[in-house]
């Protein structure tokens, strides 16, 4: 094996795929929570914000990077976990919560994990490829506000929504801080800052998505 | 805190390897609280002794925290609940009249049941001998201060070079990962001089002989560190994950 791929199959190469994807998507999530204040100031904003990204020459090349770190991040993710299972064949009788170490965040990175994964793929089959409303009178400009507003006007995709955003929230709570630490960013000097950063961060993207489909109910599906 | 308690305990008892193993219920009685864990279990064999029966198997050998011998799970904790403390270290003032305490081995596909309580942490050798050992010859001692350290850095050095390699870590891992034993055992010797000069090749050939042998991948758990006897932190781990990072693209040559 090539010193590169015996690299990337090694624990340590498989965590920092982890730590990079996982970081990249961090820096992802913000964009996209930036690009829903568009959402607040009006239909127009919204519409052209989304239409300014979807006729950007480049977007396939984005959405491809993105699709790409989104599948590392969930293969080498569950590749870990199955490996990690097999691991300790046997397990323990009694465990005991010590209170030292572990938290409920980091013991269930791959069930928060893999809601999110079933998240993702069902709010790109109900919103970047649900119905296809027209903005009237401007040519080729979708209007996604309409779709966002009439999506979240049922109470079931707004609760599906805010379970997965905690979910989120979560696993990023450990994530942000566990990316550093695999990528060997850990000096007890920034440590401390890394750990409060990383629960910030998780509280600003769960309540932040949060906030907008609740918003977006509030508004019952733009007919009021 | 009485001085003589009566414990009820739960051992794992195990025949050899390749059996399977279950609890048994045991009743000590007359236990004192300066007694260490491991004279408790010592008493129990005793009358177990005298009654004909197969005495409990647990390794042991300094019992004073430095050999690393001593290695079970006491109530779900690696080494029992106190802090940085080794099985023997554990005196049994920790617990009270009446308790009851489940005694399990470590349990790791790396670390097989050999009987009962005790394990073959033969692993750990093997991650040695994949490379923790410097092989570049440095003749006699050098004169004093001809090679500079600084007290930082031999500190955290001797920090990690405290390892006694009982097996704590790999064992309260959620993951059977050896993570924080390969990384107090590659940072000893990365930071000094001496072990410098071999550090990419030997984080290398260490790292994937721990795969090899099937321990977990870590997850930044954190539950090795509060596990260690020896209080070492997982920013050694972040120190090796660095060096290893840094081989992908260098190496010692």
């Amino acid at each position: 094996m090539s010193w590169v791929s015996s690299y990337f199959a090694s624990s340590v190469g498989k965590k920092s795929v982890m730590a990079l994807t996982g970081l990249s998507l961090v820096g992802f999530l913000v964009v996209h929570l930036v690009g829903n204040i568009n959402m607040l100031i009006g239909s127009d904003a919204f519409n052209h914000y989304s239409h300014f990204l979807l006729s950007f020459e480049g977007i396939y090349v984005l959405e491809a990077v993105l699709a790409a770190l989104f599948l590392l991040h969930a293969f080498f993710g569950l590749m870990i976990a199955f490996q990690n299972s097999q691991a300790r064949p046997d397990s323990y009788s009694v465990q005991t919560k010590s209170g030292r170490g572990t938290t409920f965040a980091s013991s269930t990175m791959p069930y928060t994990g893999t809601i999110i994964l079933i998240f993702l793929i069902l709010h790109l089959f109900d919103l970047k490829f649900g119905e296809h409303y027209s903005v009237p009178n401007e040519e080729g400009v979708r209007d996604i506000y309409k779709l966002v507003l009439v999506y979240f006007s049922k109470p079931l995709h707004v609760a599906w929504y805010i379970i997965a955003m905690i979910s989120l929230a979560i696993h990023t709570s450990h994530g942000f801080w566990s990316a550093f630490q695999t990528l060997g960013f850990s000096h007890p000097k920034y440590d401390g800052f890394l750990r409060k950063s990383s629960i910030a961060y998780a509280v600003l993207v769960g309540a932040g998505f949060s906030f907008f489909a609740i918003w977006a109910y509030l508004q019952h599906g733009g007919n009021v | 805190m009485s001085d003589e308690m009566t414990l009820y305990l739960q051992v794992w008892r195990q025949k050899d390897s390749k059996s399977k193993g279950g609890f048994q219920n045991y009743k000590v009685e007359n236990v004192s609280g300066d007694m260490s864990f491991l004279e408790m279990l010592d008493m129990l064999n005793e009358n177990l002794a005298r009654e004909g029966k197969d005495p409990i198997q647990y390794d042991h050998d300094c019992r004073e925290g430095i050999c690393g011998a001593c290695s079970c799970m006491i109530n779900g904790e690696a080494h029992g609940p106190g802090k940085k403390t080794t099985t023997c270290e554990m005196h049994m003032r920790h617990f009270n009249d009446g308790d009851a305490i489940i005694i399990e081995p470590w349990r790791a596909k790396a670390f097989p049941v050999l009987k009962d309580l005790a394990v073959d942490r033969s692993a750990y050798d093997k991650i040695i001998m994949a490379g923790g050992f410097i092989e570049v010859k440095y003749g006699n001692a050098p004169e004093a201060n001809s090679m500079m350290v600084g007290k930082e850095v031999a500190d955290f050095a001797m920090d990690n070079a405290a390892c006694i390699g009982c097996g704590a870590c790999a064992a309260a891992c959620p993951n059977a990962s050896a993570m924080l034993f390969t990384a107090a055992k590659t940072t000893q010797l990365s930071l000094l001089p001496q072990g410098k000069v071999e550090s990419k090749k030997r984080v290398q050939s260490m790292i994937k002989k721990m795969d090899e042998l099937g321990f977990g991948n870590c997850t930044n758990e954190r539950l090795c560190e509060a596990a260690c006897p020896k209080g070492i932190s997982i920013i050694s781990i972040a120190r090796m994950n660095r060096e290893y990072m840094g081989t992908l693209l260098k190496s010692d040559y």
